[in-house]
């Protein structure tokens, strides 16, 4: 306990990711996913991560869950949990935090759950797994409480069916009961609301928001949609090619965004404020072969800004605004010596 | 649900009417008469068929045949025994439940053995265990059961000595061990692989996925989220495989002297033993249908987005 009020004072973060790199080892070569990140996330706060379809955020959650399956590997850098490094620990230790201390919601709700087991048997069994002394009478009744709290009317009814008599939103709302039953300190979110049609996806993200300042949970938001980043987070990760191209709070990213890429992103949203109808403007080129990454910046092929330098070295981050705003682009570079040349 | 299985009760009953008829044609094809052989003159033939009815016409003939099973009567072996009543043969001296028994017992072995080895496999996937079990069971489809027979006898009963060769009616419990083993090694084979291919679709779902976020214990995601979902095939497959290991097997009756059921199935072909034949096959069709009705049936506990009646209500 002691610890506990030890690493509140102290304001140590939650979550610490420390430069992460995740590789998959397939027959053609070696695919870096996640290459060498580094973000904080401290409890009751909202990080966004978005990207682009293989820019490695899913890759990125999965590691945190330790989830990564198959020929995916971590290959360096560390994860620190409540000061617990969770690439470290043994697979009993970690199976005692997942679903617990924290849980994760996947993008498609449709088969994420077991066709053949009722709900509130896949809800229970979590609660179970994860404090033996609480009876079956007890978990099935926290298992109708949650559904009530996710908005599920008619829990008591529902506990008894199975996935497949239920809605899509209705699933996901069934994932979103299952990731908080055991009130875990952080819920990674990965595309929870893509798979849904947009009045759902709106409900879903309403009632995230709810359950937010209900439980305090900190909570990392996968997704590719800008909108839902700007409704629902309080910082933002934006992710290329298994790169964190800029870091920032959320009105740095939307407001004063640094990095090409992330301008790029923001100037292809869809905007229902412009009156004459334009035409979106799409970011040039496709994403990265990761099996055969750039060898500098890993922009640089599409980026309409690209020098000599950026084809020849990655670059470093630069602190580019107030709180942590931090962006990877050689141009920031060259206005820190310009300003500093400037200045004498 | 009831209703549902009376439907079923009586497509069943015109099944067998149709399976009865073409055995029936199909064994008159073969050519041959029990009463054939180097002593019999043409006369003593001929006297025997008019007794037996067997001078009338095929049709007449099977139309006293089908009549007489509506009435439970399944006539009197021709040769096997003669003058025996068929439903004696069958169900009356023993012979029945000495299959019962050895085929309930291959059958747990194969369930018991074949479905965790299967998951094992699948688990372990490309890792030496399930290498191992591939050779395994590779050897165990391709081994013909009388060459299992024969190795089991050579060693556990000539070499070591442990049990004993000839196992009669199982009156020492110990004599069982050797004929289950002989008769279900091809079938425990079999399902492990059968087992094993369904697992690994079903250990790439991504329910699986949810059920290791939740913490969940490996022997729970295996054996709880896995297997059920990957059992439809392998249920499939135990349905008729139950029927056949419950009529017996004539090889490995023959081979370690158990006075089974088995060994009727062919001997009455070769004899030529018109009411065994009829006897023998419609117990075993009545078999298979049944448990494909019990298969369905399990097919709804197993997966209860599975519904029965083809509609859903």
């Amino acid at each position: 306990m002691a610890e506990k009020t030890d690493y509140v004072k102290k304001d140590k973060p939650l979550l610490k990711v420390d430069n992460l790199k995740v590789s998959f080892f397939t027959p053609a070569g070696e695919v870096k996913a996640v290459n060498g990140i580094s973000y904080e996330l401290h409890e009751n706060e909202i990080m966004g991560i978005v990207g682009e379809s293989g820019s490695g955020k899913s890759v990125e959650a999965y590691t945190i869950m330790g989830l990564l399956a198959g020929s995916g590997k971590v290959c360096g850098g560390s994860i620190e949990f409540e000061g617990k490094d969770l690439l470290h620990l043994s697979r009993k230790e970690m199976s005692d935090l997942q679903g617990n201390e924290m849980s994760i919601i996947f993008q498609n709700p449709m088969t994420c759950l077991n066709p053949v087991y009722t709900i509130g048997n896949q809800l229970v069994e979590v609660v179970r797994r994860h404090d033996k002394s609480i009876s079956k009478k007890e978990a099935t009744q926290r298992a109708i409480d949650i559904l009530t709290e996710v908005g599920i009317n008619n829990a008591e009814k529902r506990i008894k069916q199975y996935p497949h008599e239920l809605s899509g939103g209705m699933r996901q709302r069934v994932m979103i009961a299952m990731g908080l039953i055991c009130n875990p300190k952080l819920l990674i979110a990965d595309e929870p609301t893509t798979a849904l049609d947009v009045t759902t996806q709106e409900q879903i993200l309403q009632l995230m928001k709810k359950l937010q300042k209900i439980h305090h949970t900190a909570i990392i938001f996968i997704t590719h949609n800008l909108g839902v980043v700007a409704e629902i987070c309080d910082s933002v990760s934006v992710m290329y090619a298994g790169h964190i191209v800029e870091q920032g709070k959320i009105e740095d990213i939307f407001y004063h965004m640094k990095h090409p890429y992330t301008e790029g992103l923001i100037a292809s949203m869809p905007r229902i404020d412009i009156v004459n109808h334009e035409r979106l403007n799409p970011i040039e080129g496709s994403p990265v072969d990761l099996l055969n990454p750039p060898k500098g910046c890993c922009f640089a092929p599409r980026c309409g800004k690209c020098m000599r330098i950026c084809q020849e070295q990655e670059p470093p981050y630069v602190k580019v605004g107030e709180n942590n705003h931090i962006s990877a682009c050689w141009l920031h570079v060259l206005e820190m010596k310009k300003e500093a040349e400037k200045n004498g | 649900m009831f209703k549902y299985i009376l439907k079923r009760v009586a497509a069943s009953a015109v099944t067998l009417l149709l399976v009865a008829a073409i055995t029936f044609l199909a064994m008159n094809a073969i050519p041959g008469n029990p009463f054939l052989d180097e002593n019999t003159t043409v006369e003593q033939m001929e006297i025997a068929n008019a007794k037996y009815g067997l001078d009338q016409p095929l049709l007449v003939q099977m139309k006293n045949y089908l009549l007489n099973y509506l009435h439970g009567d399944m006539g009197e072996s021709l040769k096997m025994q003669r003058g025996t009543p068929v439903k004696d043969i069958i169900f009356g001296q023993g012979k029945f439940e000495l299959s019962i028994q050895l085929g309930v017992l291959a059958l747990f072995l194969t369930v018991l053995m074949g479905i965790p080895l299967g998951c094992i496999a699948a688990y372990n996937r490309g890792k030496a265990v399930d290498n191992f079990l591939n050779v395994f069971s590779t050897v165990g489809i391709a081994a013909p059961n009388f060459v299992v027979a024969t190795l089991l006898l050579t060693l556990l009963s000539v070499k070591l000595g442990i049990l004993p060769a000839v196992s009669g009616s199982f009156n020492d419990p110990k004599a069982i061990i050797m004929p289950a083993i002989a008769l279900s090694l091809y079938y425990v084979c079999y399902v492990a692989k059968l087992t094993r291919t369904s697992m690994l679709d079903a250990i790439n779902q991504d329910y699986i996925r949810t059920a290791r976020a939740k913490g969940l214990r490996t022997g729970s995601l295996i054996f709880k989220h896995a297997l059920r979902n990957a059992l439809i095939p392998v249920v499939t497959y135990l349905g008729p495989l139950t029927a056949g290991l419950l009529c017996g097997g004539f090889v490995v009756e023959t081979t370690f002297g158990v006075p089974g059921l088995g060994r009727y199935f062919v001997s009455s072909i070769i004899d030529r033993d018109y009411p065994i034949i009829m006897a023998t096959t419609i117990v075993l069709s009545t078999l298979i249908i049944g448990m494909n009705l019990i298969v369905d049936i399990v097919y709804k506990i197993v997966d209860p987005r599975i519904s029965l009646s083809g509609t859903n209500n």
